[in-house]
């Protein structure tokens, strides 16, 4: 038989699985009644499933054996569509006027999650600058959220400032907490970097835990206000309408000038610094003003989205803070592919809308997330939209044409 | 006086079962560059697995020193198969990938394992029955020592002498040096990298379920989520002492839980995390590779 290899290993596995998941699967002890539930019936569910996905992976791992000589340089569908300007205009178009009508043809709870969704298309854009393009592996990201969420609700509840007047004052105030955090890592390379800025995250997120007088401890901060559209009255539904029309003006802004910023000098200077650090700085290049600008600016676009997380919400504390949102943003970055804009914006809404759809799941949630992030990983490992970087090609006929 | 000396010891227990936990981390940092966001969770399940069979033998009638044994037995053989697959699924395909890659498969896999334990047993805290022995020569010394700080720094040291010696004296610890050292130039010596890198995860695993059952004894209550906070500290620990260092992390492991106990003590109880991580930073800043991390130059 064609697959018998295949089925005999299958089967080894789905016995391996059936022996592994035995104790946490099957046997559920209850220590107070001094009871033990079986629940054989799960043995049934690992074997054959078990069994399905060993069978399948091995078929994908023959056929890529086999089709490995042939196969050139691959670039994915979407990249192949988004790289066909027609295709790509097309796209826009239908997107911008998709974004324009949403409000108004869906309900006020889907208007509520798209708001949530860009929300993180801007952190995953931010995030994007530290690790896409300086590739500065920031695994507390959610610290400059958490800046700019509290120094909105403080400056708020203390002065009475308004939204307007905080916003750009926020987005200051997580910059300049970046640079902190900056100044002591600019000596740490890759993983030692990653574990102080979590530790920075930690130490921020218990502060704000356990410092009443200054954040109101666990309990948080409420009442919020939402901010004003020329001083009138809006009703719930108007302001979560004006919050998405908000968040889309301001993603717009964040998409234009991280683009920009991806192909200016110091966009430049941040991918030679990902690249090759030592060739980076024989090449002149300054590599204290590169890795702190990226954190500054990777920073501010936090502190923007906690203050529009903030006004959203009207709600906060330090529980939303936690390393499983930083988390969650690293893996919108690395989903959508490093650098990509596209990508990123793509990963955000498959990430936070997906789940939101899948309310009948609602407990498997966080499991198929967790499966989800391995087997992209597995499958394809530059994101959904790798980014590729601009190639300069060399055409015969424009230097006859010249000549 | 007397309140140092309790603080030294409760910080020497819980800086040797960090070190326990952030040997598996070294141990596989050292050979893949991974961060193995996993392995909390390995020792979660170690503790669960425990429990388990604890229960379930307590259940048939045996008592003492027998369920202590066989539970620990169980765990560490589950907990190092659980290391053993979870480095088949998640890491060994991405091999050959960027280092991200990696990286936010082990998240994604700490996730999945964190809610399948949770899915499958519970949500809420189990009491954990006090495995440790009640020695009774411990007994005339408890004045000095409490009995389970005793046992629990004495079986951690046991344990990494062991393995000092298995990485220092035996074939296999010299193919695990030399696979950290250079991967490529191991296997043109003959070296099964494939085979060694299984048996750095397995070793790990049983490592970190001898670390899970030793604090759950001593803190006498475990759900699913233990394995974040003991990983992300023991990983710390790792950090610390210069990760892909074994005696880094011990030393490591060690620094971090005194400076917990004696930062809850002398200065306040809120903030026990804050000192650990306070710590990292500052020694980070002078000391970019960690205390004994050799110098990436």
């Amino acid at each position: 038989m064609k697959y018998a290899c295949e089925l005999k290993r299958s089967i080894y596995i789905a016995l391996w699985f059936i022996l592994l998941t035995f104790p946490i699967m099957v046997v559920k002890v209850n220590t107070i009644e001094n009871v033990i539930v079986w629940r054989w019936i799960n043995i049934a569910g690992i074997g054959v499933g078990a069994f399905v996905l060993s069978f399948f992976w091995q078929l994908y791992l023959r056929k890529k054996m086999t089709s490995q000589q042939t196969a050139p340089e691959k670039v994915s569908i979407l990249n192949r569509l988004i790289e066909n300007q027609k295709i790509y205009r097309l796209a826009l178009f239908i997107a911008g006027i998709f974004a324009l009508i949403f409000p108004f043809v869906f309900s006020h709870y889907q208007v509520n999650i798209m708001t949530t969704a860009l929300i993180y298309v801007m952190l995953g854009l931010g995030l994007n600058i530290e690790v896409g393009l300086a590739g500065l592996l920031d695994l507390g990201y959610v610290a400059f959220y958490a800046v700019g969420a509290y120094s909105y609700a403080l400056l708020n509840y203390h002065f009475g400032l308004g939204f307007w007047t905080l916003l750009p004052v926020s987005a200051l105030l997580a910059a300049f907490f970046g640079i902190l955090v900056g100044f002591p890592v600019l000596r740490l390379r890759g993983d030692y970097l990653a574990i102080v800025t979590l530790a920075f995250a930690e130490i921020l997120r218990l502060v704000l835990e356990n410092w009443n007088d200054f954040s109101f401890g666990p309990s948080g901060i409420s009442n919020i206000p939402r901010p004003g559209f020329f001083g009138m009255n809006l009703t719930l539904e108007q302001s979560a309408i004006y919050m998405y029309f908000l968040l889309i003006a301001l993603c717009g802004l964040t998409i234009f000038v991280t683009y920009r910023l991806q192909h200016s000098r110091i966009g430049r200077a941040w991918v030679a610094l990902r690249e090759d650090e030592l060739a980076c700085q024989a090449t002149g290049i300054d590599k204290t003003k590169a890795k702190l600008t990226a954190f500054a600016l990777g920073a501010m676009w936090a502190g923007i989205a906690g203050v529009l997380f903030a006004a959203k919400t009207t709600f906060i504390n330090p529980a939303s803070f936690t390393f499983m949102e930083s988390a969650m943003i690293l893996s919108i970055v690395v989903l959508g592919g490093m650098g990509s804009i596209p990508g990123i914006i793509l990963a955000a809404l498959a990430i936070i809308l997906l789940p939101e759809y899948l309310r009948v799941f609602s407990d498997y949630r966080m499991i198929l997330f967790g499966a989800a992030l391995i087997i992209m990983m597995i499958f394809r490992p530059g994101g959904l939209m790798a980014d590729r970087r601009k190639q300069y090609e060399f055409h015969r006929s424009d230097i006859i044409n010249k000549s | 006086m007397n309140y140092f000396w309790d603080l030294f010891l409760g910080g020497l227990t819980r800086g040797s079962i960090y070190a326990l936990i952030a040997l598996g981390y070294t141990m596989v940092y050292g050979i893949l560059q991974l961060i193995n966001f996993a392995h909390g969770e390995i020792y979660m399940i170690g503790a669960f697995t425990a429990l388990i069979v604890a229960s379930m033998l307590t259940m048939q009638g045996l008592t003492g020193l027998s369920v202590l044994i066989l539970a620990t037995i169980v765990a560490v053989l589950y907990a190092a198969a659980y290391g053993f697959t979870v480095e088949k699924i998640a890491y060994k395909p991405l091999r050959q990938a960027s280092r991200l890659s990696p990286l936010i498969s082990a998240i994604g896999m700490s996730i999945f394992l964190q809610n399948y334990v949770m899915l499958a047993q519970t949500s809420d805290f189990l009491p954990f029955p006090n495995l440790l022995p009640q020695l009774n020569f411990l007994d005339s010394i408890s004045s000095v020592i409490a009995p389970s700080d005793f046992i629990i720094i004495a079986t951690s040291t046991a344990v990494m002498i062991a393995l000092t010696v298995l990485l220092k004296f035996t074939k296999m610890g010299k193919a695990m040096r030399a696979t950290a050292q250079d991967q490529t130039m191991a296997m043109l010596t003959g070296v099964n990298v494939n085979r060694v890198i299984s048996r750095t995860f397995i070793i790990g695993s049983a490592l970190a379920a001898v670390g899970g059952i030793l604090i759950a004894s001593h803190v006498g209550r475990i759900n699913f989520y233990i394995g974040f906070n003991a990983g992300i500290k023991a990983f710390t620990a790792a950090v610390l002492g210069g990760i892909g260092s074994v005696p880094g992390a011990v030393l490591g492991g060690l620094v971090l839980g005194l400076a917990e106990s004696f930062g809850t003590g002398y200065i306040s109880s809120d903030y026990e995390s804050v000192f650990a991580f306070a710590l990292l930073i500052l020694i980070l800043i002078f000391k970019p590779d960690g205390i004994l991390g050799r110098s990436s130059q």
